[in-house]
Protein backbone atom coordinates (compact mmCIF):
# COMPACT_ATOMS: atom_id res chain seq x y z
CA UNK A 1 0.00 0.00 0.00
CA UNK A 2 1.85 3.33 -0.77
CA UNK A 3 2.08 6.03 1.66
CA UNK A 4 -0.85 9.17 1.20
CA UNK A 5 1.05 12.18 -0.33
CA UNK A 6 0.66 15.57 1.99
CA UNK A 7 -2.43 17.11 1.26
CA UNK A 8 -0.79 20.14 -0.25
CA UNK A 9 2.60 20.70 -0.79
CA UNK A 10 4.44 24.43 -1.86
CA UNK A 11 7.96 24.84 -2.95
CA UNK A 12 8.95 28.18 -3.66
CA UNK A 13 5.43 29.23 -5.07
CA UNK A 14 5.36 32.65 -6.42
CA UNK A 15 3.16 35.05 -7.41
CA UNK A 16 2.80 38.63 -8.89
CA UNK A 17 -0.38 40.74 -10.38
CA UNK A 18 1.57 42.59 -12.90
CA UNK A 19 4.66 44.04 -11.63
CA UNK A 20 3.57 43.77 -7.64
CA UNK A 21 4.62 40.40 -6.28
CA UNK A 22 1.75 38.73 -3.80
CA UNK A 23 3.07 36.03 -2.65
CA UNK A 24 7.39 35.09 -2.74
CA UNK A 25 9.11 31.93 -1.89
CA UNK A 26 6.92 30.06 0.35
CA UNK A 27 7.29 26.67 1.39
CA UNK A 28 5.54 24.45 3.02
CA UNK A 29 3.30 21.07 3.28
CA UNK A 30 0.16 20.29 4.95
CA UNK A 31 -0.29 16.68 6.27
CA UNK A 32 -4.00 15.15 5.40
CA UNK A 33 -6.57 16.08 7.93
CA UNK A 34 -4.53 18.65 9.61
CA UNK A 35 -5.21 22.73 9.58
CA UNK A 36 -3.29 25.24 8.55
CA UNK A 37 -4.39 28.85 9.68
CA UNK A 38 -3.03 31.65 7.66
CA UNK A 39 -2.46 35.02 9.34
CA UNK A 40 -1.58 38.12 7.56
CA UNK A 41 -2.76 41.69 7.24
CA UNK A 42 -4.67 43.06 4.49
CA UNK A 43 -2.73 42.72 1.45
CA UNK A 44 -0.43 40.20 2.72
CA UNK A 45 -1.52 37.31 0.05
CA UNK A 46 -3.97 35.13 2.18
CA UNK A 47 -6.34 35.11 -0.28
CA UNK A 48 -3.78 34.69 -3.06
CA UNK A 49 -2.50 31.85 -1.88
CA UNK A 50 -6.13 30.18 -1.38
CA UNK A 51 -7.14 31.42 -5.26
CA UNK A 52 -3.74 29.24 -6.55
CA UNK A 53 -4.64 26.00 -4.33
CA UNK A 54 -7.87 26.43 -5.60
CA UNK A 55 -6.76 26.54 -9.11
CA UNK A 56 -8.44 29.53 -9.84
CA UNK A 57 -5.16 31.50 -10.34
CA UNK A 58 -1.78 30.06 -11.82
CA UNK A 59 1.62 30.37 -10.10
CA UNK A 60 4.22 31.94 -11.39
CA UNK A 61 7.30 30.27 -9.98
CA UNK A 62 7.56 27.19 -7.64
CA UNK A 63 6.31 24.07 -7.38
CA UNK A 64 2.20 23.67 -6.06
CA UNK A 65 0.65 20.00 -5.39
CA UNK A 66 -3.02 19.32 -3.81
CA UNK A 67 -3.46 15.84 -3.10
CA UNK A 68 -0.42 15.12 -5.19
CA UNK A 69 -1.35 16.71 -8.06
CA UNK A 70 1.11 19.25 -9.80
CA UNK A 71 -1.33 22.91 -10.11
CA UNK A 72 -1.50 23.63 -12.62
CA UNK A 73 -1.36 21.29 -14.98
CA UNK A 74 -3.05 18.74 -13.06
CA UNK A 75 -5.75 20.83 -11.86
CA UNK A 76 -8.41 19.08 -13.60
CA UNK A 77 -8.08 16.16 -11.40
CA UNK A 78 -8.08 18.06 -8.06
CA UNK A 79 -11.19 20.39 -8.64
CA UNK A 80 -13.85 18.20 -7.30
CA UNK A 81 -12.09 17.65 -4.10
CA UNK A 82 -11.60 21.02 -3.14
CA UNK A 83 -14.01 23.16 -1.13
CA UNK A 84 -13.65 26.85 -1.69
CA UNK A 85 -15.63 29.46 0.54
CA UNK A 86 -14.23 33.28 -0.26
CA UNK A 87 -15.13 36.52 0.70
CA UNK A 88 -17.39 36.26 -2.08
CA UNK A 89 -20.53 33.33 -1.93
CA UNK A 90 -20.26 32.31 -5.37
CA UNK A 91 -23.96 32.15 -5.52
CA UNK A 92 -26.51 34.13 -7.94
CA UNK A 93 -29.23 36.63 -6.06
CA UNK A 94 -31.83 36.10 -8.58
CA UNK A 95 -31.87 31.94 -7.60
CA UNK A 96 -33.29 30.63 -4.57
CA UNK A 97 -31.51 29.08 -1.55
CA UNK A 98 -32.18 25.96 -3.27
CA UNK A 99 -31.66 26.21 -6.64
CA UNK A 100 -28.22 27.35 -6.45
CA UNK A 101 -27.52 24.46 -4.64
CA UNK A 102 -28.87 22.29 -6.99
CA UNK A 103 -26.81 24.29 -9.69
CA UNK A 104 -23.77 23.62 -7.93
CA UNK A 105 -24.71 20.34 -7.44
CA UNK A 106 -25.41 19.57 -10.91
CA UNK A 107 -21.95 21.08 -11.98
CA UNK A 108 -20.11 18.55 -9.29
CA UNK A 109 -22.68 15.42 -10.43
CA UNK A 110 -23.93 15.35 -6.46
CA UNK A 111 -27.72 14.27 -5.90
CA UNK A 112 -30.27 16.53 -4.77
CA UNK A 113 -30.70 14.69 -1.60
CA UNK A 114 -27.40 16.21 0.21
CA UNK A 115 -28.92 20.06 -0.69
CA UNK A 116 -31.60 18.79 1.39
CA UNK A 117 -28.93 17.48 4.04
CA UNK A 118 -26.93 20.63 3.98
CA UNK A 119 -30.05 22.84 3.76
CA UNK A 120 -31.09 21.45 7.02
CA UNK A 121 -28.01 21.50 8.77
CA UNK A 122 -27.49 25.16 8.80
CA UNK A 123 -31.25 25.77 9.41
CA UNK A 124 -31.87 27.19 5.67
CA UNK A 125 -34.92 24.62 4.80
CA UNK A 126 -37.79 27.26 5.71
CA UNK A 127 -36.08 29.80 3.48
CA UNK A 128 -34.58 27.72 0.75
CA UNK A 129 -36.62 28.70 -2.13
CA UNK A 130 -36.48 32.27 -1.50
CA UNK A 131 -34.42 34.11 -3.33
CA UNK A 132 -30.95 34.76 -2.21
CA UNK A 133 -30.98 38.44 -2.56
CA UNK A 134 -33.53 38.40 0.38
CA UNK A 135 -31.03 36.57 2.75
CA UNK A 136 -29.35 38.59 5.19
CA UNK A 137 -25.52 38.51 5.32
CA UNK A 138 -25.51 35.30 7.82
CA UNK A 139 -28.15 33.64 5.68
CA UNK A 140 -25.87 34.12 2.94
CA UNK A 141 -22.75 32.33 4.37
CA UNK A 142 -24.60 29.77 5.59
CA UNK A 143 -25.92 28.89 2.30
CA UNK A 144 -22.15 29.69 0.92
CA UNK A 145 -21.09 27.09 3.18
CA UNK A 146 -23.18 23.81 2.05
CA UNK A 147 -21.86 25.47 -1.56
CA UNK A 148 -18.61 24.57 -0.82
CA UNK A 149 -19.19 21.54 1.11
CA UNK A 150 -21.58 19.88 -0.92
CA UNK A 151 -19.71 17.65 -2.96
CA UNK A 152 -17.53 16.81 0.10
CA UNK A 153 -14.03 17.67 -0.44
CA UNK A 154 -11.08 16.28 0.85
CA UNK A 155 -9.47 19.92 1.09
CA UNK A 156 -11.38 23.05 1.92
CA UNK A 157 -9.84 27.17 1.50
CA UNK A 158 -11.92 29.05 4.06
CA UNK A 159 -11.36 32.60 3.64
CA UNK A 160 -12.31 33.89 6.92
CA UNK A 161 -15.48 31.75 7.31
CA UNK A 162 -16.69 32.48 10.37
CA UNK A 163 -17.45 36.66 8.66
CA UNK A 164 -20.95 37.73 9.63
CA UNK A 165 -21.75 34.28 11.59
CA UNK A 166 -23.55 34.68 14.74
CA UNK A 167 -22.42 32.01 17.19
CA UNK A 168 -25.58 30.49 17.08
CA UNK A 169 -24.88 29.92 12.98
CA UNK A 170 -21.30 28.92 13.90
CA UNK A 171 -22.15 26.41 15.76
CA UNK A 172 -24.14 24.79 12.65
CA UNK A 173 -21.41 25.30 10.42
CA UNK A 174 -18.67 23.75 12.57
CA UNK A 175 -19.16 19.97 12.37
CA UNK A 176 -19.09 20.71 8.03
CA UNK A 177 -16.06 23.01 7.60
CA UNK A 178 -14.52 22.90 11.64
CA UNK A 179 -11.59 20.78 12.59
CA UNK A 180 -14.02 18.13 13.37
CA UNK A 181 -15.17 17.38 10.15
CA UNK A 182 -11.91 15.83 9.02
CA UNK A 183 -10.74 17.39 5.85
CA UNK A 184 -7.44 19.02 5.60
CA UNK A 185 -7.82 22.73 5.83
CA UNK A 186 -6.60 26.05 4.70
CA UNK A 187 -7.93 28.67 7.11
CA UNK A 188 -6.96 32.10 6.88
CA UNK A 189 -7.92 34.47 9.87
CA UNK A 190 -7.52 37.83 11.71
CA UNK A 191 -8.13 36.45 15.17
CA UNK A 192 -4.85 35.20 16.85
CA UNK A 193 -5.89 33.55 19.47
CA UNK A 194 -9.17 31.73 17.78
CA UNK A 195 -6.87 31.08 15.25
CA UNK A 196 -4.22 29.54 16.74
CA UNK A 197 -6.91 27.22 18.83
CA UNK A 198 -8.38 25.73 15.06
CA UNK A 199 -4.43 25.39 13.90
CA UNK A 200 -2.09 22.48 13.49
CA UNK A 201 0.33 24.86 11.24
CA UNK A 202 0.86 28.83 11.24
CA UNK A 203 1.41 30.49 8.79
CA UNK A 204 2.25 33.94 8.93
CA UNK A 205 2.28 36.52 5.81
CA UNK A 206 3.78 40.21 5.25
CA UNK A 207 4.00 41.20 1.82
CA UNK A 208 3.69 38.08 0.63
CA UNK A 209 6.90 36.61 2.30
CA UNK A 210 6.42 33.90 4.95
CA UNK A 211 7.52 35.94 8.51
CA UNK A 212 5.96 32.65 10.37
CA UNK A 213 5.47 28.76 9.85
CA UNK A 214 5.67 26.77 12.65
CA UNK A 215 2.98 23.86 14.19
CA UNK A 216 0.59 26.08 16.40
CA UNK A 217 1.21 24.62 19.69
CA UNK A 218 5.34 27.05 19.93
CA UNK A 219 3.12 29.90 18.02
CA UNK A 220 2.65 32.80 20.46
CA UNK A 221 -0.52 34.80 19.97
CA UNK A 222 1.87 38.00 20.15
CA UNK A 223 3.86 36.62 17.66
CA UNK A 224 0.99 36.92 14.89
CA UNK A 225 0.44 40.21 16.70
CA UNK A 226 3.62 41.44 15.07
CA UNK A 227 2.72 40.50 11.37
CA UNK A 228 0.11 43.51 12.08
CA UNK A 229 2.41 46.07 13.19
CA UNK B 1 -23.10 10.07 1.19
CA UNK B 2 -23.93 11.53 -2.04
CA UNK B 3 -24.01 9.93 -5.52
CA UNK B 4 -21.61 11.23 -7.94
CA UNK B 5 -21.13 11.05 -11.58
CA UNK B 6 -17.50 10.24 -12.28
CA UNK B 7 -15.38 9.20 -14.99
CA UNK B 8 -11.59 7.54 -14.09
CA UNK B 9 -9.61 9.69 -16.25
CA UNK B 10 -6.62 9.79 -14.10
CA UNK B 11 -3.23 10.36 -15.65
CA UNK B 12 -1.16 8.76 -13.32
CA UNK B 13 -0.87 5.31 -11.87
CA UNK B 14 0.16 6.45 -8.45
CA UNK B 15 -2.10 3.96 -6.28
CA UNK B 16 -2.01 6.69 -3.71
CA UNK B 17 -3.70 9.94 -5.17
CA UNK B 18 -7.16 10.20 -5.07
CA UNK B 19 -9.37 9.45 -7.85
CA UNK B 20 -10.18 12.50 -10.25
CA UNK B 21 -13.60 13.15 -9.94
CA UNK B 22 -15.37 14.71 -12.89
CA UNK B 23 -18.59 15.63 -15.07
CA UNK B 24 -19.32 14.90 -18.23
CA UNK B 25 -19.72 17.79 -20.66
CA UNK B 26 -23.45 17.53 -21.27
CA UNK B 27 -24.46 17.41 -17.70
CA UNK B 28 -22.57 21.07 -16.71
CA UNK B 29 -23.94 21.67 -20.38
CA UNK B 30 -27.42 21.34 -19.37
CA UNK B 31 -26.93 22.57 -15.62
CA UNK B 32 -25.09 26.02 -17.10
CA UNK B 33 -28.36 26.52 -19.64
CA UNK B 34 -31.13 25.49 -17.27
CA UNK B 35 -29.38 28.84 -14.49
CA UNK B 36 -29.32 30.91 -17.36
CA UNK B 37 -32.65 30.35 -18.40
CA UNK B 38 -34.04 30.36 -15.12
CA UNK B 39 -31.84 33.77 -14.19
CA UNK B 40 -33.68 35.66 -18.22
CA UNK B 41 -37.05 34.47 -16.66
CA UNK B 42 -36.72 35.62 -12.83
CA UNK B 43 -34.82 38.63 -13.27
CA UNK B 44 -35.41 39.66 -17.49
CA UNK B 45 -32.90 41.60 -18.52
CA UNK B 46 -31.26 41.00 -21.77
CA UNK B 47 -34.44 39.52 -24.30
CA UNK B 48 -36.53 42.53 -22.99
CA UNK B 49 -34.01 45.44 -23.53
CA UNK B 50 -33.05 43.91 -26.86
CA UNK B 51 -36.77 43.46 -28.23
CA UNK B 52 -37.37 47.58 -27.17
CA UNK B 53 -34.63 48.49 -28.62
CA UNK B 54 -35.16 47.21 -32.01
CA UNK B 55 -39.04 47.71 -31.70
CA UNK B 56 -37.84 51.39 -30.97
CA UNK B 57 -34.51 51.62 -33.70
CA UNK B 58 -37.50 49.87 -36.59
CA UNK B 59 -39.63 53.27 -35.00
CA UNK B 60 -36.91 55.46 -35.97
CA UNK B 61 -35.90 54.17 -39.45
CA UNK B 62 -39.70 54.47 -40.30
CA UNK B 63 -39.50 57.95 -39.48
CA UNK B 64 -36.32 58.76 -40.66
CA UNK B 65 -36.16 57.36 -44.01
CA UNK B 66 -39.74 59.45 -44.49
CA UNK B 67 -41.34 56.21 -46.87
CA UNK B 68 -43.93 54.56 -45.91
CA UNK B 69 -42.45 51.16 -46.52
CA UNK B 70 -38.91 49.86 -47.84
CA UNK B 71 -38.17 46.48 -49.66
CA UNK B 72 -35.07 44.94 -51.27
CA UNK B 73 -31.77 46.10 -50.14
CA UNK B 74 -32.97 48.98 -48.33
CA UNK B 75 -35.29 46.75 -46.29
CA UNK B 76 -32.58 43.96 -45.92
CA UNK B 77 -29.67 46.53 -44.66
CA UNK B 78 -32.46 47.75 -41.96
CA UNK B 79 -33.47 44.38 -40.62
CA UNK B 80 -29.77 43.49 -40.11
CA UNK B 81 -28.33 46.94 -38.84
CA UNK B 82 -31.38 46.61 -36.22
CA UNK B 83 -31.10 43.19 -35.06
CA UNK B 84 -27.28 43.57 -34.87
CA UNK B 85 -27.11 46.49 -32.42
CA UNK B 86 -29.92 44.69 -30.91
CA UNK B 87 -27.77 41.52 -30.27
CA UNK B 88 -24.45 44.14 -28.68
CA UNK B 89 -27.28 44.45 -25.62
CA UNK B 90 -27.72 41.16 -24.82
CA UNK B 91 -23.51 40.52 -25.59
CA UNK B 92 -22.61 43.25 -23.28
CA UNK B 93 -25.04 41.31 -20.31
CA UNK B 94 -23.94 37.64 -21.30
CA UNK B 95 -21.67 37.39 -19.26
CA UNK B 96 -22.61 39.91 -15.93
CA UNK B 97 -24.24 37.66 -13.47
CA UNK B 98 -21.15 35.22 -13.47
CA UNK B 99 -19.01 38.08 -13.26
CA UNK B 100 -20.88 40.50 -10.87
CA UNK B 101 -21.72 37.60 -8.41
CA UNK B 102 -18.84 34.78 -8.79
CA UNK B 103 -20.78 32.36 -10.37
CA UNK B 104 -17.58 31.84 -13.11
CA UNK B 105 -15.42 31.14 -10.29
CA UNK B 106 -18.17 28.66 -8.87
CA UNK B 107 -18.16 27.19 -12.29
CA UNK B 108 -14.49 26.86 -12.62
CA UNK B 109 -14.38 25.01 -9.74
CA UNK B 110 -16.37 22.83 -11.06
CA UNK B 111 -14.41 18.92 -12.22
CA UNK B 112 -16.03 19.28 -15.91
CA UNK B 113 -14.75 20.72 -19.03
CA UNK B 114 -14.55 24.61 -19.52
CA UNK B 115 -16.13 24.18 -22.93
CA UNK B 116 -19.60 23.56 -21.41
CA UNK B 117 -19.34 27.46 -20.54
CA UNK B 118 -19.07 28.25 -24.07
CA UNK B 119 -21.72 26.18 -25.17
CA UNK B 120 -23.96 27.35 -22.43
CA UNK B 121 -23.58 30.24 -23.38
CA UNK B 122 -24.02 30.57 -27.44
CA UNK B 123 -27.00 28.54 -26.70
CA UNK B 124 -27.99 30.84 -24.04
CA UNK B 125 -27.24 33.81 -26.36
CA UNK B 126 -28.60 32.02 -29.72
CA UNK B 127 -32.12 31.43 -27.06
CA UNK B 128 -32.21 35.05 -26.74
CA UNK B 129 -31.63 36.10 -30.52
CA UNK B 130 -34.55 33.96 -31.15
CA UNK B 131 -36.58 35.29 -29.01
CA UNK B 132 -35.46 38.80 -30.06
CA UNK B 133 -36.53 38.13 -33.79
CA UNK B 134 -39.71 36.74 -32.79
CA UNK B 135 -40.26 40.46 -31.52
CA UNK B 136 -38.27 42.04 -34.24
CA UNK B 137 -39.20 40.54 -37.55
CA UNK B 138 -43.21 40.78 -37.29
CA UNK B 139 -42.30 44.61 -36.09
CA UNK B 140 -40.32 45.11 -38.86
CA UNK B 141 -43.04 43.79 -41.51
CA UNK B 142 -45.84 45.78 -39.84
CA UNK B 143 -43.79 49.01 -39.59
CA UNK B 144 -41.55 49.10 -42.70
CA UNK B 145 -41.62 46.28 -45.56
CA UNK B 146 -43.78 46.31 -48.58
CA UNK B 147 -45.62 43.54 -50.04
CA UNK B 148 -45.85 40.69 -47.31
CA UNK B 149 -43.38 38.25 -48.70
CA UNK B 150 -44.70 34.59 -49.39
CA UNK B 151 -44.53 31.88 -46.36
CA UNK B 152 -41.78 30.12 -48.30
CA UNK B 153 -40.08 33.67 -48.13
CA UNK B 154 -40.64 33.55 -44.48
CA UNK B 155 -39.40 30.04 -44.39
CA UNK B 156 -36.23 30.91 -45.92
CA UNK B 157 -35.53 34.01 -43.71
CA UNK B 158 -35.83 32.06 -40.96
CA UNK B 159 -33.18 29.50 -42.09
CA UNK B 160 -31.30 32.87 -43.01
CA UNK B 161 -31.82 33.90 -39.11
CA UNK B 162 -30.53 30.43 -37.18
CA UNK B 163 -27.29 30.54 -39.35
CA UNK B 164 -26.44 34.04 -38.71
CA UNK B 165 -27.70 33.63 -34.83
CA UNK B 166 -25.37 31.09 -34.79
CA UNK B 167 -22.30 32.89 -36.08
CA UNK B 168 -23.13 35.93 -33.67
CA UNK B 169 -24.21 33.55 -30.42
CA UNK B 170 -20.19 31.89 -31.13
CA UNK B 171 -18.71 35.68 -31.78
CA UNK B 172 -21.23 37.04 -29.00
CA UNK B 173 -19.42 34.51 -26.15
CA UNK B 174 -16.52 34.79 -27.12
CA UNK B 175 -16.76 38.87 -26.81
CA UNK B 176 -18.32 38.64 -23.79
CA UNK B 177 -15.86 36.65 -21.91
CA UNK B 178 -13.44 39.34 -22.98
CA UNK B 179 -15.51 42.58 -22.14
CA UNK B 180 -16.67 41.28 -18.86
CA UNK B 181 -13.32 41.29 -17.39
CA UNK B 182 -12.80 45.08 -18.40
CA UNK B 183 -13.91 48.28 -17.12
CA UNK B 184 -15.38 49.62 -20.16
CA UNK B 185 -17.23 46.60 -21.29
CA UNK B 186 -20.36 48.11 -23.13
CA UNK B 187 -17.93 50.05 -25.03
CA UNK B 188 -15.65 47.40 -25.76
CA UNK B 189 -18.49 44.78 -26.98
CA UNK B 190 -19.52 46.72 -30.34
CA UNK B 191 -15.66 47.75 -30.51
CA UNK B 192 -14.63 43.85 -30.89
CA UNK B 193 -18.09 42.14 -32.19
CA UNK B 194 -18.90 44.55 -34.61
CA UNK B 195 -16.11 44.24 -37.30
CA UNK B 196 -15.71 40.50 -36.22
CA UNK B 197 -19.45 40.05 -37.66
CA UNK B 198 -19.05 42.48 -40.51
CA UNK B 199 -19.22 39.06 -42.94
CA UNK B 200 -22.77 37.87 -41.04
CA UNK B 201 -23.98 41.00 -42.08
CA UNK B 202 -22.85 40.91 -45.61
CA UNK B 203 -24.15 37.81 -46.19
CA UNK B 204 -27.50 38.08 -44.02
CA UNK B 205 -27.75 41.23 -45.71
CA UNK B 206 -27.84 40.15 -49.56
CA UNK B 207 -29.34 36.71 -48.72
CA UNK B 208 -32.39 38.96 -47.34
CA UNK B 209 -32.49 41.11 -50.31
CA UNK B 210 -34.56 39.12 -52.66
CA UNK B 211 -36.81 37.76 -50.23
CA UNK B 212 -37.79 41.28 -48.96
CA UNK B 213 -38.25 42.35 -52.52
CA UNK B 214 -41.39 41.70 -54.63
CA UNK B 215 -43.18 39.34 -52.22
CA UNK B 216 -39.78 37.22 -51.75
CA UNK B 217 -40.79 35.53 -55.65
CA UNK B 218 -36.82 35.70 -56.45
CA UNK B 219 -36.04 33.08 -53.72
CA UNK B 220 -32.75 32.83 -51.63
CA UNK B 221 -29.36 32.80 -53.44
CA UNK B 222 -28.16 29.42 -51.88
CA UNK B 223 -24.16 30.56 -51.60
CA UNK B 224 -25.04 32.77 -48.54
CA UNK B 225 -25.67 30.39 -46.53
CA UNK B 226 -22.95 28.32 -47.16
CA UNK B 227 -20.61 31.95 -46.47
CA UNK B 228 -22.60 31.55 -43.09
CA UNK B 229 -22.61 28.06 -42.81
CA UNK B 230 -18.41 28.24 -43.03
CA UNK B 231 -18.26 31.44 -40.92
CA UNK B 232 -20.12 29.47 -38.20
CA UNK B 233 -18.22 26.54 -38.38
CA UNK B 234 -14.88 28.27 -38.22
CA UNK B 235 -15.51 30.82 -35.55
CA UNK B 236 -17.02 27.47 -33.92
CA UNK B 237 -13.32 26.08 -33.88
CA UNK B 238 -12.02 29.25 -33.15
CA UNK B 239 -14.12 29.77 -30.07
CA UNK B 240 -13.29 26.24 -28.67
CA UNK B 241 -9.86 26.53 -29.28
CA UNK B 242 -9.62 30.05 -27.34
CA UNK B 243 -12.17 29.97 -24.50
CA UNK B 244 -10.36 28.06 -21.90
CA UNK B 245 -7.97 30.90 -21.95
CA UNK B 246 -10.25 33.79 -22.33
CA UNK B 247 -11.97 32.34 -18.70
CA UNK B 248 -8.77 31.02 -16.54
CA UNK B 249 -6.53 33.16 -15.31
Amino acid sequence: MAALPAAIELDGLTRRYGERVALEDVTLTVAPATTLVVFGPNGAGKSTLLRVLATLLRPHAGAVRVLGRSLPDDGWAVRGRIGFLTHEPLLYRDLSGRENLRFHARLHGVAFARVEELLDRVGLRLRADDRVSTYSRGMVQRLAVCRAVLHDPDVLLLDEPRANLDPAAADLVEPLIGAASGRTRVVTSHDPAGGLVEADLALGLRGGRTELLAPADRVQSHEIWALYR
Amino acid sequence: MSARATEPASSESDEALPEPRYVPLRTAVRALLRKELALELRAPQAVPAMALFSVTTLVVFHFALQRGVVDGDLASGVLWVTLLFAAMLGISRLFVADHEEGGLDGFLLAPTDRTALLVAKAVGLFAFLVALEVVAVPAFALLLLGPSPSLAAYGQLAVLLVLADAGIALVGTLVGAIAVQTRTRDLIVPLMALPLLIPVVIAAARGTSPLVLQGGSQGLEVRWLFVLGLYDLVFGLLAYALFDFLIED
